[in-house]
């Protein structure tokens, strides 16, 4: 992949020979692999394909819904569509999507720190996650499931035939990978900071990962025991959930989103991080407010696990506790606003350039704007009786973890893929991708907003005439979405052969992974550990005003 | 033009307005916040536009003021807005003491609707205008989700237990029934009407039919009301035989044996669907007996005779 000899470029850069892509060739040496850089490659290329698969399926989804007739598929096979769509993007492609494959490489150079703190057990992570992935795919192919991705009781513990045994226990696996990866990052980030690396000259992307660390410790578990009991139901008949089996249903949506409301924010928070990054680097300027963006992260991370009952305001849970989770939801969109107010804030009187970092940023602010502030219409317990369960919510969450988290993802690639893989991609086509995805994402999801208010619910296979404009309309987006995320597979893998060089630091961005870390860095990350001696984002003296 | 791609469901409960008006506001702040944000961030990107590679600008590490500034006010209007939609909450959710009862019970897949009264429905509802309705639901096998997006309400229905959910219609008309809680294989076509009327016409529906409607009509209707059509396919692949030209005929059973189909088998097998079951097919029909009047029957049974079987069904 990397030349042998030493390449110097148009900056008088010259890469290092030896760095960790071709220091040892052949399946062996990744697969076996414990370079958390390897690793991370690992799970781009996986989660790659899994997006792909899931994108095939979403694909689907929208062609049935070009109709109002529900012609295209039967209605067994369009609710496995869905449950598919669901299941792989949620469990195989989001939760693992920033922080495995860009923290993952990143975390450990960041903080100055050779790797991760167990390298092994990152390894393993990997192989739990495939294993996962294996059974999931086994699953599809043998049939699929049909009961959403959320599995609610007593249909999937009871009255589905389809695949809920062995798809839920694939969800189970992926859980025990964030889990151990989770783990990793809390330790590397406590013990392995480099000499001076203090806890508030850390990027914010380590804040962002250290608050979606503990939240993918403390709020898996809980998924694997609730699958499991659900498990144990369809498989021996224990009472968990079933009425009939003497369970209660509604207690399986309490244990499910326990777990599923904080995966939310495993699903938004480290996209928040590279936004912190990136905003930085394409102002040239220090993040506004450090701590406040710092701490936004742990207090959503803290908010996250007292908010599940917003999922179920209809379900007939207790009305005061109803209330409860409505005012604490509400409260989620205060640290939620101090980052948008601060990353705008950075922009202010910044240095602005124009590259494919920055339309991606421009992107996420506009998408997670949306879907930021959709949510008060959801934490809104009088209006979300209406919207629950519609259109209104698909739209919503689309915004977040699609418009925020996919575009933060894709953002962040573009800028450390110089990092990542030693090589630089056309600027107009990274430019173009940005535009495409915003542009086809809105089009795709804002007809949705429309529909939900309408009243057309979610995961419906058939509809009334009326609202085939707008699922048209989503339809077309939906196809502009899928070019602008073919775009970068095709000229970032082109990059890979044809990609020129690229310099040890080409935006200028301040930080250990640009200013020490070779492009592509070498298997041991520094020669000698690094020293810190600044703030991060120092890209000049502090002026008082 | 405008009322072909309307923004909103039609209001027609007491709930309508005030749902729209908290999601009107709603909508009005978010716009201003995103138009805020948005229209900042495009001027700073125009307005402070790298100039020079190596320009470097004045750093600034962050403003106390601004930071407390831009922490009360969202915070001050989420609370303002949870009080807002609480009080709303508890409105919807509390019914007054005059509530004329009505009782659901959903099943995979179709509601079924009893009226004080005696009156069954399936997949529809009729309700006087003007009258507070209350609503007793349960499951016999999933969660389903009782919506009616014209009167802004939803509950979930829960096997196992009681939910209600309630509302006055202000608008004669129908409206959409649908399930909103994903319920298995024919979940999108678990949907139906609500009917609005004047209460002097409820009151006739109540207790009549439609005058001077010939018997097979009237019965073409029941069957569709009762729908039966979702199972009785035309095409045979329904989950029950089809009916068309099966009057007369005579049918195997199952379990050996046969029947011939005439009105006392039919009357039979919509009153108790399990007593001679067409060989090949499931006992999962619900029984009518209370649901139809006898008259009803005998309309129903008055279409099934008028079902002729098309001339070219022999040209595969």
């Amino acid at each position: 992949m990397a030349t042998a000899e030493q390449d110097v470029n148009a900056s008088g850069y010259a890469a290092p020979e030896t760095n960790y892509i071709n220091n040892g060739y052949g399946l062996k040496s990744w697969l076996l692999t414990k370079d958390h850089k390897r690793i991370a490659v690992l799970y781009m290329i996986s989660i790659s394909i899994f997006f792909a698969v899931g994108g095939l399926f979403a694909g689907l989804i929208r062609l049935e819904l070009l109709t109002p007739q529900g012609d295209f598929s039967h209605s067994d096979t369009y609710n496995k569509l869905f449950t598919m769509h669901g299941v792989v993007m949620i469990f195989f492609f989001l939760v693992p999507s920033i922080p495995a494959t860009i923290g993952n490489f990143l975390v450990p150079i960041m903080v100055g720190a050779k790797d991760l703190a167990f390298p092994r057990i990152n390894l393993l992570s990997w192989y739990v996650y495939i294993i996962g992935g294996a059974l999931g795919t086994i699953g599809i192919l043998a049939g699929g499931v049909d009961t959403g991705w959320t599995f609610y009781t007593p249909y999937s513990s009871t009255y589905s035939n389809s695949n809920v045994l062995i798809v839920a226990f694939a969800g189970f696996l992926a859980g025990f990978s964030s889990i151990l990866t989770g783990l990793n990052f809390i330790v590397t980030i406590h013990t392995m900071r480099a000499p001076g690396m203090t806890w508030f000259r850390l990027p914010l992307f380590i804040w962002a990962h250290y608050a979606t660390s503990i939240i993918m410790l403390l709020g898996t578990p809980v998924i694997a025991i609730t699958l499991v009991l659900m498990m144990l139901e369809r498989a021996f008949g224990f009472g968990f959930f079933d009425p009939r089996l003497g369970g209660d249903p509604v207690l399986f949506q309490h244990l499910f989103w326990f777990y599923s409301h904080p995966a939310v924010y495993i699903m938004i928070l480290p996209s928040m991080g590279v936004m912190s990054e990136m905003v930085s680097c394409i102002s040239r300027k220090r993040v506004f407010g450090y701590e406040f963006v710092a701490f936004s992260s742990v207090a959503i991370a803290i908010l996250g696990f007292l908010v599940w009952g917003h999922h179920m305001f209809v379900s007939s849970q207790s009305t005061y506790a109803g209330m409860v989770f409505s005012v604490i939801t509400f409260l989620v969109a205060v640290p939620s606003a101090i980052k948008t107010f601060n990353w705008t804030a950075t922009m202010y009187k910044g240095s602005i350039v124009y590259n494919t970092p920055m339309y991606y940023v421009m992107g996420y602010l506009g998408l997670f704007l949306v879907g930021g502030l959709t949510g008060l219409f959801l934490s809104n317990m009088g209006l979300d009786i209406h919207l629950h369960d519609t259109y209104f919510i698909v739209a919503h969450f689309h915004y977040i973890m699609v418009g925020g988290q996919v575009m933060g993802y894709l953002g962040g690639m573009h800028f450390w893929w110089p990092k990542i893989s030693g090589k630089m991609y056309p600027e107009v086509l990274g430019k173009a991708s940005a535009v495409l995805v915003f542009l086809g994402f809105n089009l795709t999801f804002f007809p949705q907003f429309v529909l939900g208010y309408m009243g057309m619910p979610r995961r419906y296979h058939a509809y009334p005439d009326e609202f085939q404009i707008l699922n048209v309309a989503s339809t077309g987006g939906a196809s502009v979405l899928a070019l602008g995320y073919l775009l970068p597979g095709i000229y970032l893998v082109w990059s890979i052969f044809k990609g020129a060089q690229a310099p040890q630091n080409p935006w200028g961005a301040k930080g250990l992974e640009w200013e020490v870390a070779d492009s592509p860095p070498t298997t041991f990350n520094f020669e000698s550990t690094p020293v810190v001696t600044e703030e991060a984002y120092n890209y000049g003296p502090i002026e008082e005003h | 033009m405008w009322t072909d791609f309307p923004l909103f469901p039609e209001q027609a409960s007491s709930f309508a307005l005030k749902v729209d008006g908290i999601y009107f506001a709603t909508v009005l702040l978010s716009v201003f916040f995103a138009a805020l944000v948005s229209v900042l961030v495009i001027i700073f990107a125009i307005k402070y536009r790298r100039k020079s590679p190596d320009e470097v600008p004045r750093q600034i590490a962050g403003h106390i003021g601004l930071e407390i500034f831009w922490t009360s006010i969202p915070l001050v209007l989420a609370l303002g807005m949870f009080v807002w939609s609480t009080v709303l909450y508890f409105h919807i959710t509390t019914p007054p003491a005059n509530t004329l009862e009505m009782y659901v019970v959903g099943k995979q897949w179709m509601w079924k609707l009893q009226h004080p009264e005696g009156k069954r429905e399936i997949n529809e509802l009729h309700v006087p205008l003007g009258q507070p309705v209350r609503l007793t639901m349960t499951s016999e096998d999933v969660l389903h989700s009782f919506y009616i997006p014209a009167f802004r309400v939803k509950k979930d229905v829960v096997p196992g237990r009681y939910t209600s959910l309630w509302f006055e219609a202000t608008k004669v008309g129908s409206y959409h029934l649908f399930c909103a809680e994903y319920c298995g294989t024919e979940h999108s076509r678990m949907i139906g009407k609500v009917h609005v009327m004047e209460p002097q016409d409820y009151q006739n529906w109540l207790t009549g039919g439609v005058a001077n409607e010939p018997m097979e009509v009237a019965g073409e209707r029941l069957f569709e009301q009762y729908a039966c059509h979702t199972c009785h396919k035309v095409d045979g692949k329904g989950r029950g035989p089809s009916l068309v030209g099966l009057y007369g005929k005579s049918v195997g059973l199952e379990g050996g044996g046969s029947a011939v189909v005439n009105e006392a088998y039919i009357r039979e097998s919509i009153l108790n669907p399990a007593a001679k079951l067409v060989a090949g097919y499931k006992p999962i029909m619900p029984t009518f007996k209370g649901q139809i009047s006898e008259e009803g029957v005998m309309q129903l049974i008055a279409y099934v005779k008028s079902l002729k079987a098309p001339e070219l069904t022999s040209v595969e």
